[in-house]
């Protein structure tokens, strides 16, 4: 009988606590639609990285997708001409896929690849109603290229992108 | 049996025959010396430096002789003041080799560090990357970190093509010079080169065409770096993504044991062929394959394949579903039929087949005709169960009638070569025209074109005795079939009045256009009955473009492309390739072989047998066959030469000599291990039972032998024509004699 009394007591209680968060702003976001700011060191989906001159930086060597524990890499590669160069070197990925819904956003991709080709970026996490949708492909993951600079193919000289692997940048410290 | 010599490696004693090398000798042990330039095929050279160990060999008192004991009755044993190559000296009595000192480990990460001063280090686009020796020993044994300055890098070409097939990459290149020395010891076509010398020393070739070999594609297997490279693989996959299936290859009579190699493709959404490599076979193909074997397999992938069975409806082919075809076909093949069948379907298929074909009383003839002619007697005098090229050598004659063995049956051109150039076995050639084996040939016979018969009927018929084997090897060119059959006779008869019929080294080899001519053979043998003219249904169950055939109102093709003849066809049937499905083969050494599923099915093709199960209850044939292994298990039953065989027997491997495949890449290369099976041969009339001599009716050679053009192995066909890298290579004109 005692506990029922109590019981009684307690529902003005909890009622009230319902009644103030009705008008209360809500806390919850429409994502995708709406979005919060991210912090600039926040790691979200891949891009595909470029040099200055717009070449990819990608030479589908694969190792991302061998690094890749969840599996969610496919790349094909095929050969650079200089009439039709994409990358430095021989090799390009001519097919490079990623299953947004099998990556656990580990960046081992990143972590493996020797050009640093594929960078996890402060971009939100992907979103679709269908499973296609979320495998992205080459030209959604590439970077567009630096202002005024071509895409690519490019046409090149001859001998001036032998090697597919360059000296890397200096690090910048300021990020 | 050799003189065995004993030896200690490491602690371990070893007895292995005199002559061996060290490098061999702690390999059969299980001590993994690293190498680069050494290659248990081929002869050592001492080139790179990598296998460098510590050897000592017993004392000697020079007054006396013996060897120099110490105080506990031991051997003294002196070590040389360097470090010796252990692919270059052979074992000796009392050897002691110490692999695991701190000097060998200093040499071999030394020489390792001098490698790579030189290497690009591009393996991440490098198509070694993954399974290459250079790779692996640099793990195992090399520095840590390097002492050069990147940037200051020697820097060299890295697109050269070595002909249209191989390219280089002058980078990598470590100049071991095993490419030079296959060409020069293995496949004889010395086209590839040192040239310069020091940091300029490069791979060349100085042929016209460029490379011009058709075996050029094993350099890219043995190369110990991703130096060189085929047209056909560059860039397509890395080698860990690669699903690997045993397979055969179906282009000719040696049966070489293949290796498939499949990854997921986007243009086809499902798996395709990636690469062929060769599977050890130390009896059938060692570790070679010819580039026709290696390049071909585009065509199951080809956009024409068949997925659907087809009807012809008002004059166009169009989709239909297999109830209807099957229907259709069985109607029509109640009426007076016949059935051609090519040598390039499995034995299941064409057991099958051979069944049918009595129950319904159908005509049934194996395409192409010729070999039938002679099959029989090539199987009755062929080589041995045991037979082994290897132990063909001196003392042994290899006879070669009217066939060119380098353009028929390209593996078997360097094994037999091998057992004449290094082993001594006399080689003697009779031909119309010249081909490669002339080349070792102790004695040459020639005739007239077609008259191989005649020739052969000329000799007299023990003229070789006093060899310890005879293997004869011969062909079908130029000549009609009751030449070549007279010629299968007479030469079979001089093995059996010679005595060496029966004799495991000794018999007749036959070059058959196909990797299944014995096997249809055998499968059809009792149920063959020749067509006519014309027929009411006439069915053709992968018979190529030019095969001859009977006119008829209805035409069945069953092919796996839609051919110039399945084009012109009333119905087609979508068979699967043998890269879909599984099945066995025969040889033309009549060994029994395995092939296994490596893609998935495409549309809805199906396999041979299936559809002729299918056609055959329609005709209230009771057969419930659910796979191939179930029709073999039939054929071992029902064809007595069969009945020692079954899936399980040539399924068996067993350790071979040298060991290839496995982790230790830098001895054999990336050839594949076997683990598909070995095969095994059914036994010649000959080994069962004494053969009495053929009583032989030499006829006059005829127009149609004229007919059987030289068989090259890059001739067009439905298939060569269907591989982008082998096309610029077919020969469209037949050699004329
Ligand atoms: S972040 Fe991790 S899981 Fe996602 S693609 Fe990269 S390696 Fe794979
Ligand atoms: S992203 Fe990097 S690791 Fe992946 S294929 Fe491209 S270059 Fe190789
Ligand atoms: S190309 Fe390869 S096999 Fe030939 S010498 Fe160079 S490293 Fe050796
Ligand atoms: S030798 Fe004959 S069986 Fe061997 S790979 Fe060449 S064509 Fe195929
Ligand atoms: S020197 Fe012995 S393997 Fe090269």
């Amino acid at each position: 009988m005692q506990n029922f009394w109590e019981y009684l007591t307690k529902i003005p209680v909890g009622l009230a606590t319902v009644f103030k968060t009705l008008f209360e702003k809500p806390v919850t976001i429409q994502y995708p639609e709406e979005k919060k700011p991210m912090s600039p060191r926040f790691r979200g989906r891949h891009q595909l990285k470029r040099y200055e001159d717009g070449l990819e930086r990608c030479i589908g060597c694969a190792l991302c997708a061998a690094a890749c524990p969840a599996d969610a890499i496919y790349v094909e590669a095929a050969e650079n001409t200089n009439e039709e160069r994409y990358s430095p070197g021989e090799r390009y990925a001519k097919v490079y896929e990623i299953n947004m819904l099998r990556c656990i956003f580990c960046g081992y991709c990143e972590d493996a690849c020797p050009t640093n080709a594929i960078v996890l970026e402060p971009i939100e996490f992907p979103t679709g109603y269908t499973r296609e949708s979320l495998i992205y492909t080459k030209s959604m993951l590439l970077e567009p290229p630096p202002p005024g600079v071509p895409g690519t193919p490019q046409q090149t000289p001859p001998g001036k992108y032998d090697r597919a692997i360059l000296p890397f940048p200096p690090i910048d410290e300021s990020v | 049996m050799a003189e065995l010599v004993n030896l200690t490696i490491d602690g371990i004693s070893v007895r292995v025959p005199k002559g061996t090398l060290v490098v061999d000798a702690a390999k059969s042990v299980g001590i993994d010396i690293p190498v680069f330039c050494y290659h248990p095929k081929l002869k050592p050279v001492g080139m790179c430096r990598m296998c460098l160990v510590d050897i000592g060999t017993p004392k000697i008192d020079p007054a006396t002789r013996q060897v120099v004991r110490d105080e506990k009755g031991q051997p003294v044993i002196v070590f040389g003041p360097k470090l010796t190559t252990a692919c270059t000296t052979p074992v000796s009595e009392g050897m002691v080799v110490r692999t695991a000192t701190e000097q060998v480990r200093a040499a071999r990460e030394d020489v390792l560090e001098f490698l790579l001063a030189s290497h690009p280090l591009d393996c991440p686009i490098c198509d070694k990357g993954g399974e290459c020796p250079l790779q692996n020993l640099t793990m195992a044994h090399g520095p840590t970190v390097s002492r050069f300055d990147y940037d200051l890098k020697f820097h060299n070409d890295k697109h050269v093509p070595l002909g249209d097939l191989i390219f280089l990459d002058r980078e990598r290149c470590i100049q071991c010079g095993r490419c030079v020395r296959f060409q020069s010891e293995i496949a004889d076509d010395p086209v590839l080169q040192f040239h310069d010398r020091g940091r300029g020393m490069e791979i060349v070739t100085f042929s016209d065409p460029p490379f011009d070999s058709y075996f050029g594609g094993n350099t890219t297997d043995i190369c110990p770096v991703g130096a060189l490279t085929t047209a056909d693989f560059r860039f397509k996959a890395r080698p860990w993504e690669l699903k690997t299936t045993p397979s055969l290859c179906t282009h000719c009579a040696v049966g070489c044991n293949l290796a498939l190699n499949t990854r997921l493709e986007t243009k086809t959404g499902g798996y395709e062929i990636k690469r062929v490599m060769p599977r050890q076979n130390e009896q059938v193909n060692e570790i070679w394959i010819c580039d026709k074997g290696r390049y071909v397999h585009h065509f199951t992938r080809a956009e024409d394949r068949l997925h659907y069975p087809l009807i012809r409806q008002d004059g166009k082919l169009v989709e239909t579903t297999w109830e209807q075809a099957l229907r259709i076909a069985a109607d029509r093949l109640e009426r007076p039929s016949a059935i051609l069948v090519g040598d390039r379907i499995a034995n299941e298929d064409a057991f099958l087949i051979a069944q049918f074909a009595k129950a319904i009383g159908a005509a049934l003839e194996q395409r192409p005709a010729l070999p039938a002619h002679y099959a029989d007697v090539a199987r009755a005098v062929g080589i041995g169960s045991d037979a082994d090229f290897k132990q063909l050598g001196a003392g042994d004659v290899i006879l070669v009638v009217n066939g060119d063995v380098e353009e028929e049956a390209p593996v078997w051109f360097l094994r037999l070569r091998q057992a004449v150039v290094d082993r001594g076995a006399k080689l003697i050639v009779a031909h119309h025209r010249s081909t490669k084996m002339h080349r070792y040939a102790a004695a040459i016979h020639r005739y007239e074109v077609g008259q191989a018969a005649k020739w052969a009927a000329s000799q007299r018929a023990d003229w070789l005795q006093g060899a310890r084997n005879v293997l004869i090897v011969f062909g079908d060119e130029h000549l009609d079939g009751s030449s070549a059959r007279a010629l299968a006779q007479t030469l079979a008869n001089w093995l059996i009045l010679g005595g060496f019929a029966g004799k495991p080294n000794s018999g007749l080899l036959p070059l058959y256009p196909h990797a299944n001519t014995q096997g249809v053979f055998d499968m059809l043998e009792h149920a063959t009955r020749p067509a006519n003219e014309t027929t009411d249904t006439l069915w053709l169950v992968g018979v190529g473009a030019d095969e001859p055939a009977p006119r008829a109102n209805f035409i069945i093709v069953q092919d796996i492309l839609l051919t110039e003849r399945a084009k012109r066809a009333d119905l087609v049937l979508p068979a699967l390739s043998f890269a879909e499905r599984e099945g066995t083969f025969t040889s033309g050494d009549r060994r029994v072989q395995r092939f296994y599923r490596a893609l998935p099915p495409l549309g809805e093709a199906k396999p041979d047998w299936w559809i002729v199960q299918e056609i055959a209850r329609r005709f209230e044939l009771p057969w419930r066959y659910e796979a191939p292994a179930q029709i073999f298990a039939a054929i071992a039953q029902q064809v007595p030469r069969y009945a020692e065989l079954s899936y399980e027997r040539i399924s068996r491997v067993e350790p071979q000599w040298p060991p290839m495949g496995r982790e230790d890449l830098y001895y054999g290369g990336t050839v594949y291990d076997n683990t598909g099976g070995l095969g095994a041969r059914y036994a010649a009339d000959a080994e069962r039972s004494a053969l009495s001599p053929y009583d032989v009716h030499v006829p006059e050679p005829t127009l149609a032998g004229l007919e059987r053009t030289p068989r090259l192995l890059y001739r067009d066909g439905e298939l060569i024509r269907r591989s982008a890298v082998l096309r610029a290579h077919i020969v469209a004109e037949p050699l004329t004699a």
